[in-house]
């Protein structure tokens, strides 16, 4: 019998999460829960209080939880809290033997908030897309490269974007978001 | 203390500041607004480095990027030395350290000059002719050992400094709707358009003010507007509008597909001293949905013999020298014109105090009204003549004109004295960027050029001013205007530019029109010292093709690429060929247009961000215990943990007697976790996989083997059913990604009717593997209510199971062939429950261990690694995993492959065990296989060593091997060929340890 | 770099976000094992290979994860369309739809 629980330890622990006065800087989303759906968007909507968009690349948010279009049959579902033990259970409750896959990946990824009003400058010192808020608006989301990592890009306002990244990369994405902003000014 | 080269007034120098520099050790003064050569040129220095090959004394040709002398090392200190800068492109500074180049000991005087005496010698292909033997030890010693080194000595440009480069270097992608290239008339005048729709806009320009051409100009009124001012209403008018961004310093290099156009931005090399923590250079990669290339023209030298003197430059550099920096290059001048432009730099010098001692103008009839100018002037005209020698050592101090007459040849004529030359031999557009961007060019022999005929599909862009063959400051005007207005919106105003003291006629000469038969040290290519008779040669030498007459005599191939070169030597070729220049043809353009340096092509990726490394949840955990680490891929796997100052030997020793004796704790972290989810998932890995899973039942799993369409292996790992319509599916660490996307390829375009989806959980879980006799013990204290008896959780099976608390997945699963488990617990949690489970193996004497120990423990049960047992050309049955093919399926991936004939013949190479007689000697991976002992050079092998370890388990070494027919020699005797000496081994099964499995299932 | 319009996100993005697949429309027999040496050997190993245009697979790895088919000019880098993978080649009217 255990003795006790174990204690969780983030990716982003014990790294310095760059920021540039008045220009941009980067935070910590913290715990969150994140789980892959693929499958029909109507079977999880309910249960999951948000729509999932089936527009290419949008993403809905309600409260606190956001749902990430990443392809035609792929969403990314966001909580802001770590209640992933009782959602897990309700999704796969409503999924039983549903055609659809939904798996946790709330350890798999991490959370970072870049925001400032050189945000734009600052991504593209490793992002392709073009980030001008005509062509990527406010609810875009997309998978995406920052320089040698794979992220998934959402932009929640004007200057503000969430950064998802694989815990193994998060420490290059630091580390690259913190060179970048030398480059900024 | 003004100085006797300053004019009186003027320019866009700040004369009321002084900046102090030094070149070649000496200390000189120059003003804010100089670059480097106009500065030199200031203080009456000309002599600025020396040519590649002969050593020539060279001094400043021009006043721009084309320049091919005056090439400086700037040094900034600890490790900031760039060589091969323009001294004509660089900004002084105050402090500013700058040394010639290709001279010793010094600029003055310079041994290698003796390379002059041999010139002929050096001529066209001296590469291929001088250097063929003696062939000693093979055909390249001589090159090697003797010609390579004393030409790299003796000819070269700058060093390459030493030091790691401390500067950073940043990277920007960007998009515009108009992206114009040069900041000249045509340029800015297309951005005003541009902007004027209300686009974004990108206007870039090399040169630290934007103007371009407009700076050199004195007189020229724009719309009633000086032409200064006109520059500074434009660019105010530009900055103000948020759509545009203005890049001065910044040159457009390379333009690829799809309007994707390469600028370098030099941002703190023009400062004195600058935030040593911000960026020095930053890459622009933008993606334009409209270019205009404004990128103007080049004026050309004019071929006669001696015309690389110091002194001798290009007129509208020496104008701008006078126009734009306020110097005197000179105080009497010969001005050679075979371009109206020539007079206007006259009519300037000449204002500026310099005495012009006479026009030389070799066209029959020159401009008329130029002429009258330059007469009123006071100024003396040859009309019909040309140079035909100079003199000077290290300073021109002569030109000899003769006339020329109506057979084309020159009669010797009279010396001049003059300390300068100023040459205008016609202007050549500069097309690189557009011929980069695939456009063709088309010869034009109205501007004696090739000009931009054809947009390549898929290149929205436009060419406009003299980069297309539109001179004229008006004409330059309203054609950048119109372009900017195409590229932008057809719906703005035309614009029309009303402009004073307007040039209409920049066509010139190209080639040697009037300089005779004989033009010895008449040089075409500058900077690689290619003359008139060298282009000759080859073409006597029979060399056709331009591409490879520039091999041939390497004109066109130095650091300026040929920029006031190609022209001319392209004429010269055609001339001698007897050919119209567009069917001799012409060279490639290549990026970069000018050179870039290798920190901006970098940019951030160097040091720690040259590649992302991975590390593992429980990483820190074993770098507090020491662990020595591998790279697998990018992860950072521990190898082994010493103690004690243990060797890794003796450390791989110990752990491995620990696992068999005890129990080991390894982080298995890194291998590739899919989950595949879906009501058809067992059917998709049967396709998949070459195992039977549609009967494994729920909590059960299987050792799965993946070949590729070809039949051959390409991963393999455990499977595990979590449900009938869930399964946990491992892959190699290094082939996880390679294996998800061959998964979705499958699942995507081969099997869509299948209702399957792939998740990578990869790293949604850290791995915790416990291995060993007492492994079950570690593991029980940890678990709540989990019976680990082998009957209810035996080998290969899998649970959902509670440890420290946390909801994991518990693999009963071995690669050592112990008793062994893997945890795997959302990564958050990793290091917890290490730490935990490292508590109680250390209860029962345990230990980690790392890769090396993992690679021997399963090298002793002959457990296949793939990417070392197998090379993309491994059967199943090859290596003995024959028994795991699904007995009753019809299809797999790679299946049909494995009855093709060369997979079923006899003779295919297969695992086997080796044992050396000399227990001791571990073999050496790769080592090749053979039967005789001492075989013969050109034996085949019959295969090869895969792996090899000393196995403390067995006290001696042992080794996998493919061999061929490697089965039924099991029990002879082969031979390893070894440096020092042939090994003999004897062929065994390639199972070392308990080959009943009994340890395993226990 | 080139830009490649994937027919999933709708949206023309860089060539670095892509992996290249090959040429298209070559089926994998559904029965293989119905299929000769030879003809499984044309499957595994025979490309067309052409200078000029060709239909290729790609994959949007780093962006939606579809796999999709473009018709580029292998000479002038210009992509002329893309779709879905499961359709068939778009006639471009300019003959190499079936010149394979």
């Amino acid at each position: 019998m255990a003795d006790r629980i174990a204690a969780r330890r983030s990716a982003l622990e014990g790294l310095a999460l760059p920021s540039s006065a008045g220009l941009a800087s980067v935070t910590d989303v913290g715990v969150a829960a994140r789980f892959l759906y693929r499958g029909a968007p109507e079977l999880v909507a309910g249960v999951f209080g948000v729509e999932l968009p089936t527009t290419p690349l949008r993403a809905n948010a309600r409260l606190e939880r956001a749902v990430l279009w990443l392809g035609p049959d792929e969403w990314l579902l966001l909580t802001a809290k770590a209640d992933d033990s009782t959602l897990s259970a309700t999704l796969s409750n409503v999924l039983h033997g549903k055609p659809a896959s939904l798996v946790d990946i709330s350890h798999r990824q991490v959370g970072l908030v870049v925001s400032g009003p050189r945000v734009e400058a600052l991504l593209n010192a490793g992002c392709p897309l073009n980030l001008d808020v005509a062509v990527f608006p406010v609810g875009m989301c997309t998978r995406t490269i920052l320089a040698k990592a794979e992220i998934v890009l959402w932009r929640t306002a004007g200057d503000t974007f969430r950064i998802e990244v694989a815990r193994s990369f998060a420490p290059y994405a630091v580390a690259f978001l913190d060179e970048a902003m030398h480059g900024i000014a | 203390m003004a100085s006797l080269h300053r004019t009186n007034g003027g320019g866009r120098v700040d004369r009321a500041r002084t900046l102090s520099f030094t070149f070649d050790g000496r200390t000189y003064q120059g003003h804010p607004g100089d670059t480097l050569a106009s500065a030199l040129l200031a203080n009456g220095v000309h002599l600025v480095g020396r040519s590649y090959k002969y050593h020539r004394p060279r001094g400043i040709l021009s006043a721009g990027a084309e320049e091919p002398n005056a090439l400086v090392t700037i040094d900034r200190g600890d490790g900031r030395a760039a060589p091969n800068l323009r001294a004509t492109q660089v900004e002084l500074y105050d402090g500013l350290v700058a040394e010639s180049q290709n001279r010793w000991p010094s600029l003055s005087y310079d041994v290698g000059a003796v390379n002059s005496l041999f010139s002929p010698l050096l001529a066209a292909g001296f590469y291929y002719k001088t250097f063929m033997g003696p062939r000693l030890l093979d055909s390249n010693w001589a090159w090697h050992k003797i010609y390579e080194p004393l030409i790299r000595r003796a000819a070269g440009l700058g060093k390459a400094p030493t030091l790691p480069d401390p500067d950073r270097y940043a990277n920007r992608f960007a998009h515009c709707d108009v992206l114009v290239v040069g900041a000249g008339p045509a340029g800015l005048a297309a951005a005003l358009a541009a902007t004027e729709a209300g686009a974004r806009v990108i206007l870039c320009d090399e040169q630290a003010e934007l103007g371009g051409a407009l700076l050199s100009e004195w007189a020229v009124e724009i719309d009633g507007t000086p032409a200064a001012s006109w520059v500074a209403d434009a660019v105010r008018a530009l900055a103000a509008s948020p759509r545009v961004t203005l890049l001065p310093r910044t040159q457009a290099f390379g333009y690829f597909a799809q309007n994707f156009v390469a600028l370098a931005e030099r941002l703190t090399d023009h400062l004195a001293s600058s935030d040593p923590a911000a960026a020095r250079e930053r890459l622009w990669q933008v993606r334009a949905k409209e270019v205009v290339l404004a990128t103007g023209a080049i004026e050309r030298p004019i071929v006669f013999p001696g015309n690389d003197r110091p002194g001798i430059m290009l007129a509208d550099a020496a104008r701008t020298y006078v126009n734009r920096y306020g110097v005197r290059p000179g105080s009497r001048t010969v001005v050679l014109a075979a371009c109206d432009s020539g007079y206007a730099a006259a009519l300037d010098l000449h204002r500026a105090g310099i005495d012009v001692a006479t026009i030389v103008d070799p066209r029959p009839n020159g401009n008329r009204t130029l002429i009258e100018a330059a007469r009123t002037a006071g100024i003396a005209i040859e009309v019909g003549a040309t140079v035909i020698a100079t003199r000077g050592r290290q300073r021109v101090t002569a030109v000899r004109i003769a006339r020329i007459g109506a057979d084309g040849s020159a009669a010797a004529g009279s010396w001049i004295p003059c300390d300068h030359v100023a040459m205008a031999g016609g202007w050549t557009p500069s097309v690189h960027l557009f011929s980069q961007s695939r456009g063709k060019l088309a010869w034009s022999d109205a501007a004696q050029a090739f000009l931009p005929a054809a947009a390549a599909p898929g290149q929205a862009q436009r060419s406009a001013g003299a980069c297309r063959g539109v001179f004229g400051l008006a004409a330059a005007l309203e054609d950048g205007f119109a372009a900017g207005k195409a590229a932008a919106d057809t719906r703005v105003r035309k614009r029309s530019f009303n402009v004073t003291h307007d040039l209409t006629d920049f066509s010139g000469i190209v080639g040697t029109p009037g300089t005779g038969a004989h033009v010895s040290k008449a040089f075409v290519d500058f900077q690689h010292d290619v003359t008139v008779r060298d282009l000759k040669l080859a073409a006597q030498e029979g060399f056709r093709a331009i591409e490879h007459v520039k091999r041939y005599t390497t004109t066109g191939m130095a650091t300026d690429q040929g920029k006031t070169s190609n022209l001319n030597a392209l004429a010269i070729v055609a001339d001698h060929l007897g050919k119209p220049i567009p069917e001799v043809g012409l060279t490639t353009f290549r990026q970069p247009y000018t050179p870039v340096s290798f920190g901006t092509i970098a940019g951030t990726s160097r040091g720690d961000l040259f590649d992302p490394v991975r590390r593992t949840p429980c990483d820190g955990w074993a770098q507090a215990a020491g662990a020595v680490f591998e790279d697998v891929g990018a992860w950072k796997r521990a190898r082994y943990f010493p103690e004690g100052g243990e060797d890794m030997h003796a450390a791989v020793a110990r752990e491995c007697r620990t696992v068999r004796g005890a129990a080991g704790m390894f982080d298995a972290s890194t291998l590739g976790k899919i989950e595949v989810v879906g009501p058809d998932a067992a059917v998709f890995l049967d396709r998949l996989y070459i195992n039977s899973f549609q009967k494994l039942g729920v909590g059960r799993c299987r050792y799965g083997v993946l070949l590729n369409e070809a039949g051959f292996i390409i991963d393999d790992g455990v499977i595990g059913r979590l449900a009938p319509d869930r399964f946990h599916v491992t892959t190699t660490t290094g082939g996880a990604a390679r294996v998800l996307n061959m998964m979705e390829d499958y699942a995507q375009t081969e099997f869509p009717d299948l209702k399957v989806w792939l998740t990578s959980t990869t790293e949604q879980w850290a791995v915790i593997a416990v291995q060993g006799p007492r492994a079950r013990d570690v593991l029980a204290p940890l678990l709540e209510e989990v019976d680990l008896g082998a009957t209810s959780f035996p080998h290969m099976s899998v649970k959902a199971v509670r440890i420290c608390g946390i909801e994991a997945r518990l693999f009963r699963v071995s690669f050592t062939g112990e008793m062994g488990f893997e945890i795997n617990v959302p990564a958050d949690y990793g290091v917890a429950v290490w730490e935990a489970v490292w508590r109680e193996v250390q209860k029962h004497g345990g230990c980690a261990y790392g890769t090396e120990t993992m690679h021997v423990l399963r090298a002793e049960k002959g457990f296949i690694i793939v990417g070392q047992e197998t090379d993309g050309t491994v059967t199943p049955d090859d290596v003995g995993l024959g028994w795991a093919i699904g007995k009753s399926k019809r299809d797999f991936v790679g299946m049909r492959s494995l009855s093709r004939p060369d997979m079923v013949r006899g003779g295919r190479k297969q695992l086997v065990g080796l044992l050396t007689a000399d227990p001791k000697l571990v073999l050496e991976e790769g080592a090749q296989v053979t039967a005789e002992l001492h075989p013969p050079a050109g034996t085949p092998a019959l295969g090869h060593v895969t792996s090899a370890y000393w196995s403390a388990a067995l006290g001696r070494s042992i080794a996998l091997a493919l061999v061929a027919d490697g089965r039924a020699r099991i029990g002879t005797r082969l031979n390893v060929p070894m440096p020092g000496s042939d090994v003999p081994v004897e062929v065994v099964a390639p199972v070392f340890l308990d080959p009943k499995g009994e340890r395993l299932h226990g | 770099m080139l830009l490649i319009t994937c027919p999933y996100c709708r949206m023309a993005r860089p060539e670095s976000e892509f992996h290249y697949g090959g040429e298209a429309h070559v089926a994998r027999p559904a029965e293989p094992a119905n299929v000769s040496d030879a003809e499984w050997a044309a499957y595994l190993y025979m490309r067309a290979n052409p200078k000029g245009v060709h239909a290729e697979r790609w994959r949007h790895i780093h962006g939606c994860g579809r796999f999709f088919n473009a018709v580029r000019n292998t000479v002038s880098d210009e992509i002329l369309a893309t779709y879905e993978a499961g359709m068939s080649r778009p006639d471009l009217g300019d003959g190499t739809k079936d010149a394979r």
